[in-house]
């Protein structure tokens, strides 16, 4: 179990991690997601101790990392950073951090032939590809059978077949009844694994939350028609009590909760009025939009495009923490820009996804 | 203390498990030895011409040592090694997440790099004592002379200490690149030149390579300095002191 309370840590005048406290409790995979930048790795930096926090406090079964006298039998890290001398082999890279833990050496052969690097043992990592570096990584981590486990970024930069032996390695390791938090900034790696959610947008939690909880409160479900008599269209569903949205190409997006029953609603109200119908369809934004939509308003470093004809705007009240009902149904994406959103909005990472001109479709 | 066993274990096998460190300790002892033994066949051969003031402080034992001036290059890139072995590839974090208590991972550094130097500064101080002696043939001096196995004795501690100063000198810096770039032209020419002119004599012989030097003389007339062997030795050992300490602060506070 990994306990944070009010984890901060400030370089100079920025707030990299901001007052974090959440449990990561055992037996579930805990992803861990925010954008670049948001703080994952510094938070997790500062759980094993390599970080000293500014305030607040953070323990592992109980303890502060530097209390633990052999740490790798508690908890086993994958840091996102290079961790290893290149000249020095494989088998004495993880032999030097088995001695210091009083783990024995049978071990070390063990973790490799885990990892299935038992071939390149006596090999210098240098050499090594970046899913056999990751590989390397995560022998270290599993050296002193750990119950906690800790993966930063595991699957960037990875290829598909290593992005796959991660992912089932972490299934198989929870499944063991591990406690297994894992940092990543894409959702949809994290809807793979993740039973848990914990959200950070630039160092603050934003959500702190069950994976299927995140994506019932998050995933936007709209039915977009689309009708040559676009003007009477807009007027019966107004009639209606409906709360049409002005989508491209003259389509008119509703916001719903239900799925599915929306739609034929919808084309059964066309049908009495006689509307003619172009298209009907439900729209599901997919998770990774969610997660876009949740920190957008966070996102560090927006890439700053030319236009600036559609305003791309956090939606107020996205940012809501759990439990307070966050921007779910009932809620109008497109209308208007929020307070705040400057007349040069970008088109960066995060951004537009609620912009009614672009990304739907997708 | 079992734990500091097992850390004391760990760090001798990441010393003997890096080839440039290896490196480094072989290069310090051919290049102290060999840089020796020329000098003193030089000097054997040139005895005669030289001036009368220089006959008769003539040091046999420094002379033998002459090397150490190279040889002690290789031992501070030694030192500078063994930490930037750490922070110079990311290492440290695994090292810090394997053994989160920093004053015991400093402490078995330097206790097993420190024991590894002193036996090869030992062995290399010896060695280019007794090869020295043998080339200087009538000029040279024996062991049993007095002050001579002091001076013989100092020299391996010298290069334990010099090692050591760097050391604790690359926790400071964390850089391996800016630790070298101080130390090396620092301790190859600065230290020596500030130790030579008369301007600046006065405060370079507290430095800690000048102080400590003195150890390995066994004529003491020949240096002129206010402090005798064992006192400059000390000079080096609160230097070193003082590094190793300001590394265990740095070490200890910042983040890795």
């Amino acid at each position: 179990m990994i306990e944070l309370r009010g984890l901060t840590k400030r370089y100079g005048e920025k707030l990299a991690v901001d007052d974090l406290t959440f449990t990561v409790r055992p037996g579930v995979v805990t992803g861990f997601l925010g954008p670049n930048g948001a703080g994952k790795s510094t938070t997790m930096r500062m759980l094993l101790g390599l970080d000293s926090p500014t305030a607040g406090d953070v323990r592992i079964d109980g303890k502060h990392y530097d209390h633990l006298q052999e740490p790798l039998n508690h908890i086993g890290a994958l840091l996102e950073a290079k961790s290893v001398h290149g000249g020095r082999s494989a088998y004495n890279h993880l032999l030097c951090l088995a001695q210091s833990n009083g783990i024995p050496d049978r071990r070390v052969d063990e973790v490799l032939e885990m990892v299935g690097l038992s071939a390149v043992a006596r090999k210098r990592p240098k050499g090594f590809s970046l899913g056999m570096g990751q590989r390397l990584g995560i022998a270290g981590a599993l050296l002193g059978d750990p119950q906690v486990l800790m993966f930063d970024e595991p699957v960037n930069g990875l290829d598909p077949e290593g992005i796959h032996w991660i992912r089932t390695l972490m299934l198989h390791l929870a499944r063991e009844g591990r406690t297994i938090f894992v940092s990543s900034h894409l959702m949809s790696e994290m809807a793979l694994t993740a039973e848990h959610l914990v959200v950070i947008g630039q160092g603050k939690l934003m959500a702190d939350t069950s994976m299927a909880q995140f994506i019932r409160e998050n995933s936007r479900t709209y039915v977009r028609v689309r009708s040559p008599e676009a003007e009477r269209m807009r007027e019966v569903f107004l009639a209606e009590g409906y709360q049409p949205v002005q989508g491209e190409d003259g389509a008119l997006e509703i916001e719903t909760v239900e799925n599915g029953q929306a739609a034929a609603r919808i084309g059964e109200l066309a049908a009495r009025e006689g509307l003619v119908l172009h298209e009907l369809s439900t729209q599901r934004a997919s998770l990774e939009e969610a997660f876009m939509r949740l920190t957008a308003e966070t996102v560090e470093y927006h890439a700053h495009a030319e236009n600036g004809a559609a305003p791309a705007s956090p939606v107020p009240g996205a940012n809501v923490p759990p439990g307070e009902g966050p921007a779910g149904p009932g809620h109008t994406p497109g209308v208007g820009p929020a307070p705040g959103a400057g007349p040069a909005p970008g088109t960066g990472w995060g951004e537009g996804w609620d912009d009614p001109q672009k990304g739907k479709g997708r | 203390m079992a734990h500091v066993s097992r850390v004391l274990k760990s760090e001798w096998t990441k010393v003997r498990s890096v080839r440039s460190t290896l490196w480094t300790l072989v290069a310090s002892v051919v290049v102290t030895v060999g840089l020796g033994a020329m000098i003193c066949t030089l000097t054997q051969s040139e005895f005669s011409r030289m001036s009368t003031r220089s006959q008769l402080t003539f040091d046999p034992t420094y002379t033998a040592f002459a090397g150490m001036s190279l040889g002690q290059l290789a031992m501070i890139a030694f030192g500078v090694l063994v930490v930037s072995a750490e922070y110079g590839t990311g290492m440290i974090r695994s090292s810090l997440t394997a053994v989160p208590q920093r004053g015991t991972f400093l402490l078995c550094k330097v206790l097993v790099a420190g024991l590894l130097v002193l036996v090869v500064g030992m062995v290399t101080s010896f060695a280019t004592f007794f090869l020295g002696q043998a080339l200087l043939g009538d000029h040279g001096t024996n062991i049993g002379e007095p002050g001579v196995l002091r001076a013989v004795l100092g020299g391996g501690l010298y290069m334990t200490l010099i090692m050591l100063f760097s050391l604790g000198f690359t926790f400071v810096m964390r850089s391996p690149l800016l630790a070298f770039a101080i130390l090396m032209p620092w301790f190859f020419l600065v230290a020596n030149i500030l130790g030579s002119v008369s301007a600046t004599k006065k405060f370079a012989q507290y430095l800690p390579d000048q102080a400590g030097g003195t150890v390995m003389s066994v004529v003491p007339d020949s240096l002129d300095r206010p402090y005798g062997p064992w006192g400059g030795l000390l000079i080096m050992v609160a230097w070193t002191a003082v590094a190793l300490l300001a590394g265990y602060v740095v070490l200890k506070k910042r983040d890795a």
